[in-house]
């Protein structure tokens, strides 16, 4: 008997062998979507689940994407008003409004003096016959200043504030972003809940795919010990079945991105007469291509990732007897 | 080409399967193995091809020392055994071609490659023609066919057999054994588990007995290719 340290592992030479690897890759790859056709029913039944599973972390993704660009267009409606000291004459005003507008962290200054101020207030308070009985002007002159895109932001914003409080005509001044803030941990709330919530349901597609691969697995068991009698290694036993997965994974997130383009068309009008109701132009987007790409690499991602934990776990227990 | 050396088998239960046995079956030879139900043959065809391990002795398969063999060679060890089995194993909703094609497939073999090997199988087995039928189609006979079809189409230096008449009628059987007969002569060994005595007492092929887990006329014939049951 010839003592032979090593089992051949092929008996094909490396060229062909690097060939076949391609093609029964391929050949897997059609072959369990080929199997999907043939049980249309469950198939579809479990694509819809794992459409439906996706498309609800989209559409929160959406939701918060929309929210974003709202609130985008409100931050820079943040707007500085200065008071100025009374006692300060309309010359040092007008040096203030010069020095203020050559800070870079400025866009736009304008300026209500108190004469203008009192005209505003008397036709917009209805208090007009009231103050014609006071012997001073009580209002203050006031500068509004807005800030340069960069300074925006609420913490931007305040630190400018804080900057053109320094300057000594000023007595002080007001920032109105309580509600900027308040809208903006919101949206941060929000964007936690999507990442749980997604999260949650990134793993019930986890579930969902593993469990339907188990099924297959069980299913075709004989054949499975028949495959492993004669030879096929694990590699090969379960490539089908990681297919399989990725495949649902493939079509889930495209089931999931055609979800989410029906929701937006069915919101879109309520949407933008609510919007038109506030004045605003914002038009509701729907997720962009490269998201649809990330979308369905994602949930493919998913799929194979449910399969391999479904295979590695049942495959190693099935073993000829 | 297969060689036991004090080789013991005890299932976890505590069920003693096999016991000291010895035994060395030379490459090239043909030999049956025989016992009554639960003496332990098919316990040892599972040590030969490793889907049990022994608890002690040696078992070395084509030169491979089995103890020494990794979860991960077990596949590439198989390849080199041709099995047939009693209830056939063939899988019932792929076609006869698609059937014997699978150890082919396994290794990957080109497709063109593939149906050649197929069809000289088939042909060898008396079943050329039938190739896009499926098992369900054919008889007892003729599926037993397709296993052995299956188990020779890689051309393995050794095969084996758990009962393959089991299920036919003497004629039939007698068919097989022949077509075993031509495997073997033409150099591939071949080791053949039943407990039909009727039918291998007529041919002249060494034959190992197993009785309550122990082998009995496995070391003094391995000279001679004669049984003592030859009538």
């Amino acid at each position: 008997m010839s003592k032979k340290p090593q089992l051949t592992r092929s008996k094909l030479p490396i060229s062909g062998r690097i060939v076949m690897f391609f093609i029964r890759h391929l050949q897997h790859a059609m072959g369990s979507m080929g199997e999907l056709w043939r049980n249309p029913v469950s198939s579809i039944m479990t694509m819809a689940v794992l459409g439906v599973s996706l498309s609800l972390p989209a559409a929160l993704q959406v939701l918060v994407k929309n929210a974003e660009t709202i609130t985008q267009s409100w931050n820079s409606a943040a707007e500085i008003s200065l008071f100025v000291d009374d006692a300060r004459s309309e010359r040092t005003i007008q040096s203030l409004i010069t020095r203020i507008k050559v800070y870079p962290e400025v866009s736009e200054v304008s300026y209500i003096n108190r004469e203008q101020a009192l005209e505003e207030f008397q036709s917009l308070s209805g208090f007009g016959e009231a103050l014609s009985y006071l012997d001073t002007n009580p209002l203050p002159a006031v500068v509004t200043v807005t800030p340069s895109l960069r300074y925006s932001s609420p913490t931007g914003a305040r630190e400018l504030l804080k900057k053109l409080e320094l300057e000594p005509e000023v007595s002080f001044g007001r920032l109105d972003i309580e509600w900027l803030e308040r809208l903006q941990a919101v949206v941060k709330l929000l964007e936690r809940t999507v990442l749980a919530i997604a999260a949650l349901l990134v793993l019930a597609v986890v579930l969902v795919i593993g469990n339907t691969i188990r099924l297959a697995i069980m299913s075709r068991r004989s054949e499975i010990e028949v495959m492993k009698l004669v030879g096929a290694t694990e590699a090969f036993i379960q490539r089908p079945f990681l297919y399989t997965g990725i495949w649902y994974g493939i079509i889930g997130g495209i089931l999931a991105w055609i979800i989410i383009n029906l929701l937006v068309w069915y919101l879109d009008s309520a949407l933008a007469e609510l919007l038109g109701l506030y004045g605003s132009q914002l038009q509701m987007q729907s997720l962009s291509l490269v998201e649809l790409g990330q979308l369905v690499g994602l949930a493919s991602f998913l799929g194979w990732l449910g399969s391999y934990l479904s295979v590695r776990h049942h495959l190693r227990a099935i073993e000829p007897s | 080409m297969i060689q036991f050396e004090q080789v013991s088998k005890v299932y976890p239960g505590g069920q003693k399967a096999l016991t000291d046995v010895n035994f060395h079956l030379k490459r090239g030879e043909m030999a049956f193995l025989t016992g009554h139900s639960g003496a332990g043959k098919s316990s040892l065809l599972k040590l030969i091809t490793v889907i049990e391990r022994a608890n002690a002795g040696r078992v070395s398969i084509n030169g491979h020392n089995i103890a020494k063999l990794s979860r991960k060679d077990v596949p590439f060890l198989r390849r080199d055994i041709g099995m047939i089995f009693q209830n056939y194993h063939l899988l019932m909703e792929k076609s006869v071609f698609d059937n014997v094609a699978l150890p082919l497939v396994i290794e990957g073999f080109s497709h063109g490659e593939i149906k050649k090997r197929v069809l000289a199988a088939l042909d060898m087995v008396g079943l050329y023609g039938k190739e896009r039928h499926h098992p369900i189609m054919l008889s007892g006979g003729e599926q037993q066919r397709v296993g052995i079809a299956r188990a020779i189409v890689n051309k393995p230096p050794l095969l084996l057999a758990d009962e393959p008449t089991g299920n036919l009628d003497p004629k039939l059987s007698m068919d097989i054994l022949r077509l075993f007969e031509t495997f073997n002569d033409s150099g591939t060994t071949v080791l053949i588990a039943t407990h039909d005595l009727g039918l291998i007492a007529r041919m002249k092929y060494r034959i190992l007995t197993l009785k309550q887990g122990r082998v009995l006329g496995g070391e003094e014939l391995t000279s001679a290719p004669a049984s003592p049951l030859t009538v």
